[in-house]
């Protein structure tokens, strides 16, 4: 069994294709399976890693940087205003905004910009298969 | 003098000649530039409309919160004006319609004893408000012809910045319709505080098939709290590529009749230079059978 899967971001539709399983984390909340058939469900994204297994098995990751998914039974649409392919990340400048956002937390350790700032780049480091410092 | 006359009006033909190829090009580069506008306003209408839908699922479920986006002011004194135009000029009454509207909006609000911010986007509102003596609080460029949602982001940070500490209590969006590629006219829309979810879901667009049942995480007010803010940047961005659109589609038209003028003006001109041709051939012609006849009087004298 399969269902509809799509990226909305707020330029384009970043991806849309037919999956079985899509993995997710929502804030509050641990990593989330959806499979088809799942009831309809709307969740916060954490900023973090979505998996989508397509049909024939594919595995596809996204970094994304918060946003939503919306699942009804025959359809994933997750939302989110930067969501990049893990084959995407430029790794160069997911360092280089790590070493600002760090900058700005030297500044002001509580800084909510900064602390999403980092926690973003750092992901997509991660993703990228570089090693984060 | 009347060969100077000829060469000084075929000079001016070659000037309006040159700027009509510089109007014409740049009409045919903002036909281009509107079709991609449009194409991107196209483009990010499906991540708007997903919104507005979570956000109906969200009002059918109920979920209503004390966010600071929806702080409601009775009586605001306080007023941000988002005045969004171009860098650049050459687009007709593009900029100054919109800057016009902002300046009646700004003078009705101080004329009422309130306090004024100005946000310009576009280096041609900021020109405009510093000459006359306004304060800008925050100005952005760079980006009126071609916005990316970055640009949306770093404008709708300063906006909420603004509201959240209650520096003010309410946010005009001031910026250029296009409700087609023939009309776009200057709307001022309230921008902030949001209005109950409720509206937003009543007021439509989304494609939700609102179905009741679904379950939320964390909770409804949970995501709804998450949303609004995400929300004000889709609106944002929505504004910004409506008014690059209009931009070019102003420009486009300006452009166009400018280069109609010049045509008018290249014929009118030819005509003239024709006309002055004309006379010093007469003029010559005159002078040659002038000289004829004084010398046939001579030899007739001689005779």
């Amino acid at each position: 069994m399969a269902f509809a899967i799509e990226f909305v971001s707020p330029e384009r539709i970043l991806y849309s294709g037919e999956g079985t399983m899509v993995t997710a984390r929502t804030r509050g909340g641990g990593d989330i399976a959806f499979l088809p058939g799942h009831e309809p469900f709307i969740g916060s994204l954490q900023t973090s890693e979505v998996k989508v297994t397509e049909v024939g098995g594919d595995l596809l990751r996204f970094a994304v940087r918060g946003g939503f998914v919306s699942v009804t039974g025959d359809k994933v649409t997750v939302l989110s205003d930067l969501a990049v392919p893990a084959g995407d990340i430029d790794a160069a400048a997911a360092r280089a905004d790590l070493e600002v956002a760090d900058i700005a937390l030297g500044v002001d350790d509580l800084d909510p910009f900064a602390i999403a700032d980092k926690k973003w780049a750092e992901l997509r480091l991660t993703l990228s298969g570089a090693t984060v410092d | 003098m009347p060969g100077g006359a000829e060469r000084v009006l075929r000079r001016r033909i070659g000037t309006v000649k040159n700027t009509k190829k510089i109007t014409r090009a740049m009409e045919l580069i903002a036909a281009t530039r509107v079709a991609r506008a449009q194409q991107r306003a196209n483009a990010a209408r499906p991540y708007a409309e997903q919104l507005t839908g979570v956000i109906e699922n969200l009002a059918a479920a109920g979920a209503d919160v004390d966010h600071p986006l929806l702080r409601q002011v009775e009586n605001p004194q306080k007023v941000a004006f988002v005045v969004c135009a171009a860098d650049r000029g050459l687009a007709g009454p593009y900029n100054s319609a919109v800057i016009r509207s902002a300046e009646r909006e700004i003078q009705a609000h101080r004329s009422d004893g309130g306090e004024y911010r100005i946000i310009s986007i576009g280096r041609k509102p900021k020109d405009y408000f510093t000459f006359r003596g306004y304060e800008i609080d925050t100005h952005f460029s760079g980006f009126t012809d071609n916005p990316t949602y970055e640009d949306a982001r770093r404008v709708a940070r300063r906006v909420r910045e603004l509201f959240d500490s209650g520096e003010v209590d309410q946010v005009e969006l001031v910026y250029t319709e296009f409700v087609s590629l023939g009309t776009q006219r200057p709307v001022v829309r309230r921008f902030l505080p949001l209005e109950s979810t409720e509206t937003v879901a009543a007021a439509g667009g989304g494609d939700a098939t609102a179905l009741a049942g679904y379950s939320f995480e964390p909770s409804p007010e949970g995501v709804l709290e998450d949303l609004l803010p995400q929300y004000v940047e889709a609106r944002l961005f929505a504004a910004l590529l409506d008014a690059a659109a209009s931009e070019h589609a102003n420009r486009q038209r300006a452009m166009k009749a400018a280069t109609e003028n010049a045509e008018e003006l290249i014929t009118k001109l030819a005509r003239e230079m024709n006309r002055a041709r004309q006379a010093s051939i007469t003029t010559e012609i005159m002078e040659i059978v002038g000289g004829a006849a004084a010398l046939e009087e001579d030899d007739e004298v001689a005779a």
